[in-house]
């Protein structure tokens, strides 16, 4: 049988070497952390601290405000600093809690569960949302919303999203080597509220020894089976990935769970071991240092909050003249023009690199080669598309299907002259939804 | 805040492929044919070739140079145009005419129409139909060396017997770079291999072509006429060289396959039954004016999007 993929994708150099074998290290943070309120889809958390409060690690900061949303904890023990607003990621400034480390790591004593198997699907859904997790694939939408489907008895599949598409990332690598009993154990708690679930671990073919680690730990597990799937970008896509394990499409309009299935990244699933059996919040995250302008690339257990200078100084700092800086990965992640950000529960990577392919490529005029079509994993023709976002013709945009765009980027990737495709897809369809929400 | 870096929009990396490099290609694709047709027509062919591609690459950087637009011939699409007019000419046109083509198909084709990727007819078909209509008794003069004069696809219409062999390789009279179809098809490879086309169009055009030579050709299913037809005159060099022109074919997927129809059913229809044996080239510039239309009734369901009415299985 012939791997499990989707149609369309890309095959850019991935640069998981840099970091892939580097061990997983623990990085104590100093100085102050910082927590954006919102580090997750869906209404903002509401503080519980006041400026001055001392807090324990583990201690909650803030409160989920309503169901889509999830609470914050601080990761170390130490002074509320300021509440104010603070730059993140994509550049914005959102309001955070400012908490300066006293250095002692004072931690909250943790309820365990001595039994899971006992635990009502109530009980654990109760859990993983006073534990603050969310899709920590990037997306951050709160993980005990998706576990709520309206029909839980038509969940089929829980999919655990191993694919890792995106070049240069490898922290769920390193989770896959060295936590994958945690992984599986997730898994376990989830397919115990999905009666009729299967799970399934959905690898790509460049990871041939997680595969085998995963497949010697499911030997046992009658539910749990692992899915060998094409290395391609954007494998990891969660559409792209429903389709390549169930062979069922879904479009924008759908929920996964419109075709049974429910996905969850590698992370989120050992998170939700932690909440469940250990009582713990998400307050650490594996996060890849990488790029050929740092030091000593690196994969390090760190804590939200951490200043993402830290975790470059504590990699050997610059290698060469760095000429751009993302946080994630180079096909979706985000370009910062200053370092000092907080890493948060979607932070995956800091890539550092001593080029700029992006400014280096003059656009010239489209030939229309199809490239773009070629590569598009909704089967859109982003040519077309990007015309019309140019040009602001909104109901040719959607007539043409431009909002099942999913914004992967492969388009512009693979786009010889260099038109910046995706970003006229991507601002288009903003566009058209907010237009659309006012009506 | 004194350390700014570069920001844009993700994705953050490129591929290497470049439009200059895509024409690079295409050229290293025709040049079997190309050397075949020197080889085949002599010093002559070659001059042919270097005036034609000069003259396009010239009108375009003059051009550009009146409207004040920057110059683009380093995209190299001119000299693609240029070889590719100069393959579809006689060996024996004078060498003004093959200049006032190649201004023709750069200047009026192409750049009226904006330039590169705008213009909505292929800028080298376009420039021989031109020179058809306006040097008809030159544009159809064969007699060289040892050619009598008749291609081979005048040849047949007339009734005469012709030689599949000598057309597969190409010692026929013809248009430079026409007649050979093997060095054409050595070239059609390197396009597949390199992914620079696929067979969407060209499967398409030739399936079609064949299938109405047969219902209509007169000759039923001869594989010796079918072969004859397909190695006579532009069919090969249109199918996968002209009619796969980028800019001047569909984009959408099924588009391609529904623009390879057009171009098989006008190509036979115009060898059947129009005045002359040749058709290849009115059928490409024809289809060519169909391709927005085309484009418009095969625009693809986006992925996981359900035709109307199918909603629920």
């Amino acid at each position: 049988m012939g791997l499990m993929t989707f149609k369309g994708g890309i095959h850019p150099y991935d640069g998981k070497e840099l970091s892939k074998d580097k061990a997983i290290r623990e990085l104590l943070p100093k100085g102050e952390l910082v927590y954006p309120l919102s580090q997750h889809i869906g209404a903002p958390a509401n503080p519980v601290v006041a400026v001055g409060d001392t807090v324990l690690r583990g201690q909650k900061i803030a409160e989920a405000n309503g169901f889509v949303s999830a609470p914050i904890y601080s990761a170390v023990s130490g002074t509320v600093k300021a509440i104010e607003p603070r730059r993140v990621a994509v550049g914005d400034m959102v309001n955070a809690i400012v908490i300066e480390s006293d250095g002692e790591m004072k931690e909250v004593d943790y309820v365990e569960c001595e039994d899971v198997t006992t635990l009502s699907k109530e009980e654990i859904i109760g859990k993983i949302k006073e534990a603050g997790i969310v899709g920590m694939g990037g997306a951050g939408f709160p993980t005990h919303v998706k576990l709520s489907p309206k029909e839980p008895e038509k969940i089929e599949y829980i999919i655990a999203n191993c694919a890792e598409c995106e070049p240069y990332l490898t922290s769920d690598y390193r989770i896959m080597m060295e936590m994958p009993e945690k992984l599986v154990g997730g898994m376990r708690v989830v397919l115990q509220m999905f009666p009729n679930a299967r799970g399934v671990f959905g690898v790509e073919d460049n990871k041939p020894d997680c595969i085998a680690k995963l497949k010697e730990l499911v030997k046992d597990e009658p539910r749990m089976e692992v899915a060998e799937l094409m290395t391609k970008y954007p494998q990891g896509g969660e559409r792209q990935l429903i389709y390549a394990v169930t062979k069922r499409a879904i479009n924008s309009k759908m929920l996964p769970a419109d075709a049974g299935c429910i996905v969850d990244n590698v992370e989120t699933l050992v998170e939700i071991y932690n909440a469940v059996v250990f009582g713990r919040p998400l307050i650490n995250r594996i996060f890849t240092v990488t790029g050929n302008a740092v030091a000593e690339p690196q994969n390090y257990n760190v804590c939200v909050g951490t200043n993402y200078a830290e975790l470059l100084e504590a990699s050997g700092g610059f290698k060469g003249e760095c000429k751009k800086i993302i946080s994630g990965g180079p096909m979706m992640g985000f370009a910062l023009f200053d370092i000092n950000i907080p890493v948060t529960k979607t932070s995956s990577a800091l890539l550092c690199m001593t080029k700029d392919e992006v400014s280096e490529y003059e656009t010239t005029a489209c030939i229309n080669c199809g490239r773009c079509v070629e590569a598009c994993p909704e089967l859109l023709i982003p040519s077309r598309l990007a015309d019309f976002a140019e040009r602001g013709q909104s109901d040719m945009y959607e007539k043409w299907h431009g909002l099942e765009c999913v914004e992967c980027g492969s388009c512009s990737y693979v786009c010889p002259a260099k038109r910046p495709l995706a970003q006229s897809v991507k601002t288009m369809k903003k566009q058209v939804l907010a237009a659309k929400r006012k009506k | 805040m004194s350390d700014l870096y570069n920001v844009s929009s993700s994705p953050h990396v490129r591929s290497k492929d470049t439009s200059s490099r895509i024409m690079g290609l295409v050229i290293l694709a025709l040049l079997p044919t190309t050397l075949f047709g020197i080889y085949n027509f002599g010093i002559r062919a070659l001059i042919l070739i270097l005036v034609t591609i000069a003259s396009c690459v010239a009108s375009e950087w003059v051009f550009e140079k009146i409207v004040h637009k920057k110059s683009t011939i380093n995209d190299l699409s001119a000299v693609v145009t240029g070889l590719l007019l100069a393959l579809n000419l006689p060996p024996t046109l004078p060498i003004w005419e093959a200049v006032l083509g190649g201004i023709f198909a750069i200047v009026i084709v192409k750049m009226m129409f904006g330039g590169l990727g705008q213009n909505f007819m292929n800028p080298a078909l376009g420039a021989r139909c031109f020179l058809l209509i306006a040097f008809a008794a030159d544009m159809t003069n064969y007699v060289i060396d040892d050619y009598t004069g008749a291609t081979p696809l005048a040849a047949m219409r007339n009734g005469e017997a012709v030689n599949t062999m000598d057309m597969l390789i190409g010692k026929t009279a013809g248009t430079i770079g026409e007649t050979s179809a093997i060095a054409i098809l050595i070239g059609a490879i390197i396009l597949i291999l390199t992914g620079i086309i696929d067979l969407r169009i060209p499967g398409t055009y030739i399936l079609t072509f064949v299938i109405f030579i047969v219902i209509f050709g007169g000759h039923g299913f001869d594989w010796n006429y079918i072969t004859a037809q397909l190695c006579g005159g532009g069919l090969m060099l249109g199918a996968f060289f002209m009619a796969t022109d980028y800019v001047t074919s569909p984009i959408t997927p099924n588009g391609k396959i529904l623009f390879g129809i057009c171009l098989g059913v006008l190509t036979g229809l115009f060898r059947m039954y129009g005045a002359n044996a040749e058709g290849v080239s009115f059928a490409i510039i024809l289809s060519n004016c169909l391709v927005p239309m085309i484009e418009k009734i095969t625009i693809p369901r986006a992925f996981g999007i359900v035709k109307e009415g199918k909603k629920h299985e």
